[in-house]
């Protein structure tokens, strides 16, 4: 028989479209193993339509105040020690008030606010620009109010990091495990890999479990934690009786994380 | 046949490559996969106790599908509980429920996985148990 | 067609195996990346987009400058673009399999790229990117080899290819304004988040693109029998000349906003860039550089008797090139993370093996351009054309 070139190509081309696209369809037709009905949340979880946290600054007077709840979270979520500060992973760290609140400079604010450390974490804001950005869904806003990690999904493309106005977004540039190999894990939670974004997901996986975040159980009332949307909540207690202010207000992303400095009960 | 020697020697590298797993595979031992699920986990439970989420047979086939979607319902949709055909409950969680009774990844997972040269990444994160060296 | 890739002189089979050899140093050192991870690479938790993306920016304004070849031969029927135009389309290809190139080289988890088809989020601009640089590159492979074969063929081009070309024209200017888009939406980033991205994008791609094309097209002259036309090549030097005006004056308007308004963040970027901040300064003498380069291309073009010189309209083209490389490619990404959220500053250099995988990436588009321009100079050459490019003679070869 006699083909020319072109034709063998044309042939070629739209058999092998036609294959994969074949398989494909069939694949996505097969019959869905498991019924959506058998799956449900945890009777003891924790529910809420908007999680927020404030932050009491007087109850943060040692080190150890910090240190217990960054290291409360850190170990339970198997966050690596990484010594080059480039390529570092953190949920949960320190900023003196001029880096915490850039564009609230003042060379005539109180030397105790000056030097006093700020709890920074992901805001879980309520508009988020992170989550706008990702491509594909890796990052999400739950109904609860979560701002989300897949790690499965994400692509490591970074758009998130750039988005993100608090800068509380660190991404695996090498594979954490080898970076930091006598890192004491929690066997009850994974790891991270290489090329994926991580930052803290308010512990959802203890909120499943009717447990508050890691951090704020060690904080002893440094943290309080609870339903923005819940008029008797601990959280809207506290907003109303103390001056609270936020990190970028004005940005609009209306972040969850509220700092207070006199702790009025 | 025009160009007739390139086309011979292009046809008979293009078989030695396709037949590559074949030839290159010659002489070894095949050892049919046989998982371990013998743990101390599962030696202490009663005999009519000893049973995975689902049968043994579905297991089998859709243990990876199962996992994908306990994946999904966990991170994305915020379940947590799994009712397995029978209607037992189970905590959707690889570290926290497979692998507490099938704590010996190197006799049971990577079995089978080793047989079939798949290389599933969940390991890449998930932390394996540790097992006792012999 | 493809063939006519194949057959070529010494010249020809050294400068593939030299694009070759660097393709092949490159995809070493990206093994290397895939395996360790983009630790490697010079960037960092707070400057967390580089050279690979600053590339990616910088190219898609080269694909979008098609346009302005485009433009005005099929829209405004401007003859003197005649033996050009493919040259635009081909260069166009050639950037935006760059593009995608640098885009997958930077990806964290580059085997999951599919999960953006997969999980479509039209929220995302990162997803309208990967859609429209798709079709942009479908579309001039599809005008392009059509066109380029009907003229082998001796034929005019068939008529459902002018809707097509229409298409790219518009389109062409959306792929880099939603490049642009992919920083001047960022709530976080205030040297990026200024209305005129987009326009500055465009000033910059429209006078970049050309500039290439000018040199391109004098390559092409000066070693093959086919001559894309002096009145052309003139022809780009003048879109050259007012885009780079455009791009300049846009590059003052920004200034302006940052230092009459005397807002911190906004100018923040600026004095990292060109003074240091903090005794911070890396990026100083190549913006300098870039600064110095823009001027003496403009001293060359503004002036028609030195753009009628083709040796000043190259050294004019060059400067343009580098100048705006250096700012869209490099400058640009890195300003916008410089000071981070934090009003901390981490500076960010490529490293070795980053730069390697950037050149080999650089390597397949031009061995692309190459093969493609082969093809299209071996087609063009059979062909003989009146002074204002239009074809007068049949080809005499199949």
């Amino acid at each position: 028989m006699s083909m020319n070139r072109r034709e063998f190509l044309k042939i070629a081309g739209i058999s092998t479209v036609l294959g994969i696209g074949g398989i494909t369809a069939a694949s996505g037709l097969r019959k869905n193993l498991v019924e959506a009905s058998q799956v449900k949340p945890s009777s003891g979880a924790l529910k809420a339509k908007r999680w927020a946290m404030v932050i009491d600054m007087s109850k943060f007077k040692t080190d150890d105040d910090y240190q217990r709840c960054i290291d409360a979270c850190h170990r339970a979520h198997n966050v690596p020690n990484i010594s080059n500060p480039k390529q570092e992973v953190k949920w949960l760290w320190k900023e003196t008030y001029e880096h915490a609140f850039p564009g609230q400079e003042d060379e005539y604010l109180s030397e105790e606010i000056k030097h006093l450390p700020f709890l920074v974490l992901c805001n879980h804001c309520t508009n988020p620009p992170c989550v706008r950005v990702c491509p594909t869904k890796a990052t999400f806003k739950r109904n609860d109010g979560i701002v989300m990690m897949d790690m499965h999904r994400c692509i490591g493309c970074r758009f998130c990091m750039a988005a993100c106005p608090y800068g509380a977004r660190s991404f695996n540039f090498k594979d954490p495990r080898k970076l930091d190999p006598g890192l004491e894990k929690n066997l009850e939670f994974p790891t991270r890999t290489k090329g994926v974004v991580e930052k803290c997901t308010l512990c959802y996986e203890r909120l499943a479990e009717g447990l508050e975040p890691a951090c704020v159980e060690a904080s002893k009332g440094g943290l309080i934690f609870g339903d923005l949307e819940d008029p008797d909540s601990e959280v809207r207690k506290v907003l109303s009786l103390n001056y609270s202010f936020r990190r970028r207000p004005e940005l609009g992303t209306q972040p969850g994380v509220y700092y207070i400095l006199g702790g009025k009960e | 046949m025009y160009n007739g020697g390139k086309i011979i020697i292009g046809i008979i590298i293009f078989v030695g490559l396709v037949t590559f797993p074949l030839w290159s595979n010659m002489g070894k031992i095949e050892v049919k996969p046989d998982p371990k699920t013998d743990t101390a986990e599962i030696m202490k439970l009663p005999e009519n106790e000893r049973v995975c989420v689902e049968a043994t047979t579905f297991m089998k086939k859709e243990h990876m599908q199962l996992l994908n979607d306990w994946r999904d319902w966990v991170v994305r949709d915020g379940e947590t509980i799994y009712v397995n055909a029978t209607g037992k409950e189970y905590t959707m969680s690889l570290q926290k429920t497979c692998m507490k009774c099938h704590s010996n990844k190197t006799k049971f997972c990577d079995v089978c996985h080793n047989y079939a040269d798949v290389k599933p990444y969940c390991w890449d994160c998930h932390i394996a148990p540790k097992e006792k060296e012999i | 067609m493809l063939e006519k890739a194949l057959k070529g002189g010494t010249r020809y089979w050294v400068w593939i195996f030299f694009l070759l050899s660097v393709i092949g140093t490159g995809f070493i050192a990206y093994l290397y990346q895939f395996k360790v991870g983009l630790g490697i690479t010079g960037m960092s938790r707070d400057v967390s987009w580089g050279l690979y993306i600053g590339q990616f920016t910088f190219l898609v304004g080269v694909a979008a400058s098609g346009v302005m070849v485009v433009l005005p031969y099929y829209l405004h029927d401007y003859k003197k673009f005649g033996r050009i135009t493919v040259l635009g389309e081909f260069l166009a290809i050639s950037a935006v399999i760059m593009c995608m190139l640098f885009i997958f080289v930077d990806m964290g988890q580059p085997l999951r790229v599919l999960n953006v088809i997969l999980h479509p989020t039209p929220n995302s601009v990162m997803f309208f990117d990967m859609l429209v640089l798709s079709v942009y590159l479908l579309l001039n492979i599809l005008v392009g080899w059509t066109v380029l074969g009907a003229e082998r063929k001796g034929f005019p081009y068939p008529k459902w290819v002018k809707p097509f070309v229409y298409l790219s024209i518009a389109w062409a200017p959306s792929i880099h304004t939603v490049t642009a888009f992919l920083y001047a939406g960022l709530p976080g980033r205030h040297f990026w988040l200024s209305a005129i991205m987009a326009a500055r994008f465009l000033a910059s791609a429209f006078a970049g693109g050309p500039a290439l094309l000018i040199l391109l097209a004098l390559i092409v002259r000066k070693y093959t029998k086919f001559d894309p036309g002096k009145e052309a090549i003139q022809a780009l030097g003048k879109i050259v000349t007012y885009f780079m005006i455009t791009n300049v004056f846009f590059l003052g308007l920004e200034f302006f906003t940052a230092f009459y308004s005397q807002i911190p963040g906004h100018m923040h970027s600026f004095i990292y860039l060109y003074s240091g901040l903090e005794g911070h300064a890396k990026l100083v003498p190549i913006m300098w550089l870039s600064s110095i380069l823009a001027v003496i291309a403009l001293a060359i073009l503004i002036f028609p008797q030195n753009r009628k010189k083709e040796g000043l309209l190259a050294i004019a083209s060059v400067s343009t090139f580098l100048s705006l490389w250096i700012d869209k490619g490099f400058g640009l990404i890195v300003g916008g993370f410089v000071p981070n959220p934090f009003e901390k500053i981490t500076e960010y250099w490529p490293t070795v093996p980053e730069t390697l995988i950037t050149l080999a990436v650089w390597a397949i588009g031009f061995l692309v351009l190459t093969i493609l321009y082969k093809i299209a100079v071996s087609i063009k050459e059979d062909a003989v054309f009146d002074k204002y490019g239009e074809k007068q003679v049949q080809a005499t070869n199949k």
